[in-house]
């Protein structure tokens, strides 16, 4: 049995899927933070059941240039019971998708989700009142607290056995007239539309590019004809663009269910609402959002420090007694070094920053913080020829740049998110951020540290205003949801580290491992003095680096960890203590910029493609090692020039 | 008037908006339609978005969104001098 969970965005429906299906699917307190849909299999109740999360979505007509993810999916796909999730203290807004899924005609459960958050705000909802104007169950939810989630699902079941349908939303006189005229035309045609005739007549009537795509046959222009005949009538009848009306119409409808089943208290003003105002207002919110920035970057540094230490010295003590079994100038040596090394690495060196980096990052994202970022950033960013929404991808873009590109399909238009996307590739990613920490903010000191990114941000702000100018188009404005701050729940910060973590453990670990196995035996057949002259011009005659980087800047390409972590091998030194010894605060400082800018990891290259096909990122890659080469040519005159 | 130009704390009733299909989509996606009374909560310094409060959530538009929609007071519409 196949469920679908659909709801508007940040109605809590990953929430519900992840406490059910165990956590899988990225949930976050921003509207659109699923862009894909996740699936996952549970038993409930004795039976199996495939759950789909689907992205959120606010309306089945296509605002944006593509349908999205979520209505293809209801369109197309078969599936047995539809699992509305609304938010229940946004009522009417969110019963405006509860009537057009409606329409689908498929068996359909109404989740009341955050009844606790609308009890906050004095909203108290009449479920069977609510369940008896919609004709669907309706089953009282808090997602994040597993509450109702039982009775949800049997629901759910119960009503794919009895066939449950809804019944049709029933519109004013001239709409539901202009809907059976166009009904009426539809059958006439033989057209194959696999959607209800009624859902395709309303879709026509708000004149739904996809829907006109797939109901109206190009050449069968008679029936363009009528159907326009039919808009025009309703359009002058009501003085008002067609789908205006009927979406005026379903507003009333929908506010008008809300009025019938609420009763309201006046709500409290509780510490929350105050924090809220703190943070957004105009002129608190400003320095506020830079002291908790700042003091985000403080706290990864030293609890990356603290734990980093310790860990190392483990490492090299493990080291130490295997260089007595195994001599490093032999074969198995080597290896065995090698491959210590690449573990070390990971636990020692990458670790101790990720790890509080990313819960950080979840306790930001949870909280609901980010889109107000995006509001108080927004005029900086109308500068850079965005809108405050692009913040979102970028911000993101510090943890990993994959799913901050992945992101960019929150913005509207196709202008947007190719800027956002090149803008993206080039914020420094956790990775990067492992090697500003471990090499620029433990032996140059945290404020270099914190140099180098007001440096990216300057550079990436530089980046939007000149390409904004080059691209063509002009942003289409904000228009963005504020979700209600949110205390975070510590499981799901815990699951969502986890998840990035895992990423870090089965995909890029390894790959440390391997590469650094892989350069131990390079260096065992002394190949690595091949790559690395090969590159020397690069790094030693225009950057004056140690030769020795060229390979640690190669692996790079797979993930930029690497860099560090080879960095210590290459260099032939046992810790990344020693790294000191061997270059200077300018070397040091040189080699890291060039790191941070130049080619993004083949992952988010391959992440970039497929957003922005090859040619743009081929583009974004070429550029960025021009950049990076500039850059860092800079930065080694400058402190040529500084003695 | 248009939005843009409404005070924080004072509340307005869409009279029209005057943005393409798609800025009309997006808005009615987000509770705000002719005929509805939206509230000014703040507005961001630097020319920086308005934040408004539409049926009990909270939104935010960016000054450029703002000025495409038409609002009056009370049903009595009010001229500004500007």
């Amino acid at each position: 049995m196949r469920v679908v969970l659909v709801g508007q965005p940040n109605s809590g429906k990953s929430t519900i899927f992840n406490a059910v299906a165990g956590y899988r699917s990225a949930t976050a307190n921003f509207p659109g933070s699923s862009t894909t849909y996740t699936t996952g299999r549970v038993l409930l109740t004795g039976q199996e059941l495939e759950l789909v999360d689907l992205p959120g979505l606010y309306s089945l007509s296509s605002v944006e240039d593509q349908p999205g993810v979520a209505v293809r999916y209801l369109f197309d796909e078969s599936y047995d019971v539809i699992v509305n999730v609304v938010d229940a203290s946004r009522l009417g807004r969110s019963l405006e998708l509860t009537l057009q899924l409606a329409e689908l005609g498929r068996p359909m459960v109404l989740a009341l989700n955050m009844v606790d958050e609308a009890v906050y705000h004095g909203i108290e909802v009449d479920q069977p009142e609510l369940g008896a104007e919609l004709g669907i169950p309706v089953v009282a939810t808090i997602g994040r607290r597993g509450r109702g989630l039982k009775e949800l699902f049997r629901t759910a079941i119960q009503t794919v056995w009895s066939d449950r349908r809804p019944p049709p939303t029933r519109y004013d006189r001239e709409v539901e007239g202009a809907v059976e005229r166009i009904g009426t035309l539809l059958g006439s045609s033989s057209r194959e539309i696999s959607l209800p005739t009624r859902l395709a007549a309303l879709k026509l009537l708000e004149r739904d590019p996809h829907v006109m795509e797939r109901a109206l046959a190009p050449e069968d222009s008679s029936l363009r004809l009528q159907v326009h005949a039919v808009v025009a009538d309703l359009q002058n009848v009501h003085g008002w663009s067609a789908d205006q009306v009927v979406s005026g119409s379903r507003h009333t409808i929908a506010h008008g269910i809300e009025d019938r089943v609420t009763t309201l208290k006046p709500p409290r003003p509780g510490l929350r609402e105050r924090l809220n105002r703190l943070l957004m207002h105009p002129v608190t919110g400003g320095p506020l959002m830079v002291a908790i920035l700042g003091g985000f970057f403080y706290l990864v540094y030293g609890v990356g420090q603290r734990l980093e230490e310790p860990l190392v010295g483990l490492f090299d003590q493990l080291r130490a007694a295997l260089g007595g079994w195994a001599p490093p100038d032999t074969f198995v040596g080597a290896l065995v070094g090698a491959v210590v090394m690449g573990i070390g690495g990971g636990v020692a060196i990458v670790l101790p920053y990720l790890l509080p980096f990313l819960l950080g990052l979840a306790v930001l994202e949870d909280t609901g913080y980010l889109p107000r970022i995006a509001y108080i950033l927004d005029s900086f960013m109308h500068r850079l020829g965005l809108h405050g929404k692009s913040v979102l991808p970028l911000i993101l873009g510090y943890g990993c740049s994959v799913p901050a590109i992945m992101a960019t399909r929150i913005l509207e238009s196709e202008r947007d998110r190719r800027l956002t996307t090149a803008l993206a590739a080039f914020i420094p990613c956790s990775a990067r951020t492992v090697v500003i920490y471990g090499l620029v903010a433990a032996f140059v000191g945290p404020l270099w540290a914190l140099a180098i990114y007001l440096l990216n941000l300057v550079v990436v702000a530089t980046m939007g205003a000149v390409m904004a100018r080059l691209v063509k188009g002009a942003s289409p404005g904000l228009i963005l949801e504020i979700p209600d701050l949110r205390l975070p729940m510590a499981r799901t910060l815990l699951a969502k580290t986890w998840l990035s973590l895992k990423e870090f453990i089965v995909i890029a670990w390894p790959l440390l491992i391997l590469s650094s196995a892989v350069l131990g035996i390079l260096e065992w057949m002394r190949a690595d003095g091949l790559l690395n002259s090969l590159l020397s011009p690069l790094t030693v005659a225009l950057l004056g680096l140690p030769a020795a980087v060229g390979v640690s800047l190669i692996f790079g390409v797979l993930r930029k960890e690497l860099t560090l972590v080879m960095l210590v091998q290459a260099l032939g030194l046992t810790e990344l203590a020693q790294v000191p010894s061997m270059m200077s605060t300018g070397q040091l400082v040189t080699f890291t910029l060039f790191v941070v800018f130049y080619v993004p990891c083949v992952a988010t290259v391959a992440a970039m493609a497929r957003e922005v096909g090859w040619r743009t990122t081929g583009a974004i890659s070429a550029l960025a090692v021009v950049l990076a080469t500039v850059i860092a040519v800079v930065s080694r005159i400058g402190f040529a020039l500084a003695g | 008037m248009t939005l843009e130009q409404v005070e924080p704390t004072r509340e307005a009733l869409v009279v029209a908006i005057t943005g393409g299909r798609g800025v009309c989509a997006h808005l009615n996606t987000l509770g705000i339609h002719v005929g509805d009374r939206v509230m000014v909560v703040d507005r961001a310094p630097f020319r920086g978005p308005i934040l408004l409060e539409v049926h009990g959530s909270r939104v935010a538009l960016g000054r450029g969104v703002a000025r495409q929609i038409e609002v009056e007071f009370g049903g009595r519409r009010v001229t500004l001098v500007d």
